[in-house]
């Protein structure tokens, strides 16, 4: 214990304070004030996995029928549902991926990767938590992560969101490390921001957990129809502090989503107006993630290391 | 700090689930399945009929909508019962009204004590599902097998005995089961389930048992009670649900959509309007099968 102990911070230290002006001025491709891209956590959990002692993976004994049953309907059904509503609306997907669908549902991955979505690690399954993990373990599943998708897709991973969000201090030292780029685990800014890590290439890019699809259905009780138009009064306020000639240019919308949430029947279509109204506004730059990343670091005088 | 090397071991991690009771099937990759008259949405109403004793038990785990307080409990133990006294027939005037043929998933205990309640029900022409014995017939992991095995049963017999016929549905308190119970309900005769809220349509278990989706995402309990949105913004998602998959169901065939609702939650006097609208809305829509939980399941069955 004594050596976790030693490791915990009051200050994580995981960048410097930038206020939200006078910043130097980030643009986007094509003279657009904001990036908007999507982020559907393609995710397999477990029936039975074997226990962490920091955490539950389920509320019920083994098998908790609606918390495992209701995670699948994604695969089983709304995924299909979710891509072709982002399709038709010209939004590719950057994807928070649980590695292991690639083995237990590879048409699915095969499906997202046909439509020329991007990966992103998002652990092995999001019942396996990385909390406790020492260094040799953490550095498995990234490489697993690395090996995994790219067996599956030919692409190589470039970002990370922690397994349900479970973190070790070495995490972002080690994806950094390990090759990786950007991170979607930090929720401090509206821009794509440095990190401080050892080699200082890693960046943030904004995620959400204020617009997730999870966050409004089940922390904040929306409606489908109040989920949309929270999604729109995001992107028109981004949208417009993007424009503003005395701000700090270009910013980032992400719209994570859960298929089997988003993907319901009762909400799949004020969402579809959601991102109509995205597509049509024409202030938005709808990207991938490793895209906004390198725009921000094509146009960013900020210290970004080698990758610059 | 280091975590048990089991931890990253992944013995299931291979083509389709991580367990056997039922194959990995994507919804829109099988054939497409018509209903009758060539309606294109099958449209079930499933009523849960609920018993709460004023002594709630924890074993295996204390039921939603269970008692709160100390004991005597009476304001949750009354406003539950309202339900099955009063909310419940505003109901079934709204089901006679709107023509709708619905499932009442109902505790044992109903038929027992309230048998005029049930030959309203029968005589109404709907269908009755096995819903337990009464609300503290919770199943999960860790109820001994016998235990499980005689609460179907007892389930089973007293609503037979009841209503002279044997359900061939079944639908656990708060869709919870063991790892048992899909054999223990396929053992005792039961056709199908309501458990598993995976997918839009029937499927078929390993063992020969049948789930039939009944989303709690749709439900009353979860729009109203746990979302805490009005009677108004239920009936809209459910009109907006409905939109949807017939939408969905022109292109890839027949689709269903289940509205679970609770007398003690929709029947009350300034809800049961919203509920009236949206089912006269539901069923005027040309694409709208309306049909029990059996029908369907036989209508599925027939063509798969």
């Amino acid at each position: 214990m004594a050596g976790s102990i030693q490791m915990m911070q009051a200050d994580p230290k995981l960048y410097d304070y930038a206020a939200y002006r006078a910043r130097p001025k980030i643009s986007w491709p094509g003279g657009k004030s904001i990036a908007v891209w999507v982020a559907p956590n393609l995710e397999y959990y477990e029936i039975d996995p074997p226990a962490h002692p920091q955490r539950k993976a389920w509320v019920r004994p083994h098998p908790d029928v609606v918390g495992y049953s209701h995670r699948d309907h994604s695969n089983r059904v709304s995924h299909w549902r979710m891509a072709e509503v982002m399709s038709k609306h010209g939004f590719p997907g950057s994807v928070s991926l649980s590695v292991a669908l690639c083995q237990h549902h590879p048409e699915v991955v095969a499906d997202a990767n046909a439509r020329g979505w991007e990966f992103f690690s998002h652990g092995i399954y999001n019942t396996r938590y990385a909390y406790d993990m020492d260094e040799a373990q953490e550095r498995a599943i990234i490489a697993d992560s690395i090996h995994t998708v790219r067996e599956a897709t030919g692409q190589t991973i470039r970002g990370w969101l922690a397994p349900a969000l479970t973190h070790t201090p070495r995490t972002l030292d080690l994806i950094e490390d390990m090759g990786l780029d950007y991170t979607c685990d930090l929720y401090h800014d509206d821009q794509v921001q440095p990190v401080k890590t050892a080699r200082g290439r890693l960046v943030s890019i904004p995620y959400s957990l204020e617009v997730n699809d999870h966050y409004g259905f089940f922390v904040y009780n929306m409606s489908g129809r109040e989920y949309a138009d929270a999604l729109i009064r995001q992107y028109e306020r981004l949208a417009a502090e993007g424009a503003r000639p005395e701000g700090c240019g270009g910013t980032v919308m992400c719209i994570p989503l859960h298929a089997y949430l988003i993907g319901q029947p009762h909400r799949i279509g004020p969402f579809s107006e959601a991102l109509r109204h995205i597509a049509a506004d024409g202030r938005a730059w709808i990207a991938r993630a490793g895209e906004i990343v390198d725009a921000w670091r094509a146009s960013s005088p900020l210290p970004h290391g080698e990758g610059g | 700090m280091t975590l048990d090397p089991a931890y990253l071991a992944y013995p299931k991690r291979r083509h389709g689930y991580d367990h056997d009771l039922f194959p990995w099937s994507a919804l829109h990759e099988r054939a497409p399945i018509a209903w009758p008259d060539g309606k294109s949405v099958a449209l079930w109403v499933c009523v849960s009929l609920e018993w709460f004793p004023i002594t709630p038990s924890d074993t295996p785990f204390r039921a939603p909508g269970h008692m709160q307080t100390a004991y005597p409990d009476y304001r949750h133990y009354t406003a539950r019962d309202y339900g099955n006294r009063v909310g419940v027939y505003r109901l079934l005037d709204a089901f006679a009204k709107a023509g709708v043929r619905a499932s009442f998933a109902t505790n044992a205990a109903i038929a027992q004590r309230y048998p005029a309640l049930i030959a309203d029900i029968v005589a109404a022409g709907h269908e009755i599902i096995a819903h337990s014995t009464d609300m503290n017939g919770t199943i999960a992991s860790g109820l001994p097998v016998e235990e499980e095995r005689a609460l179907i049963a007892a389930s089973l017999d007293i609503l037979e005995a009841a209503t002279g016929t044997r359900p061939t549905g079944w639908l656990s308190i708060a869709r919870s089961q063991s790892w048992n119970t899909p054999d223990l309900l396929r053992e005792a005769g039961v056709r199908f389930c309501c458990d598993w809220v995976n997918d839009e349509l029937p499927y078929r278990f390993t063992n020969g048992l049948i789930n039939l989706p009944l989303n709690h995402e749709l439900s009353d309990r979860q729009i109203i009670t746990v979302q805490q949105q009005s009677a108004d913004s239920y009936g809209q998602s459910m009109c907006d649900a409905f939109d949807w998959l017939a939408a969905e169901a022109a292109r890839y065939g027949g689709r269903m959509l289940p509205l679970h609702i609770t007398p003690y939650i929709l029947g009350l006097p300034y809800r049961i309007a919203a509920l009236e609208t949206l089912l006269a809305e539901m069923t005027a829509r040309p694409e709208c099968w309306n049909a029990s939980a059996g029908e369907i399941v036989a209508a599925w069955e027939a063509q798969t």
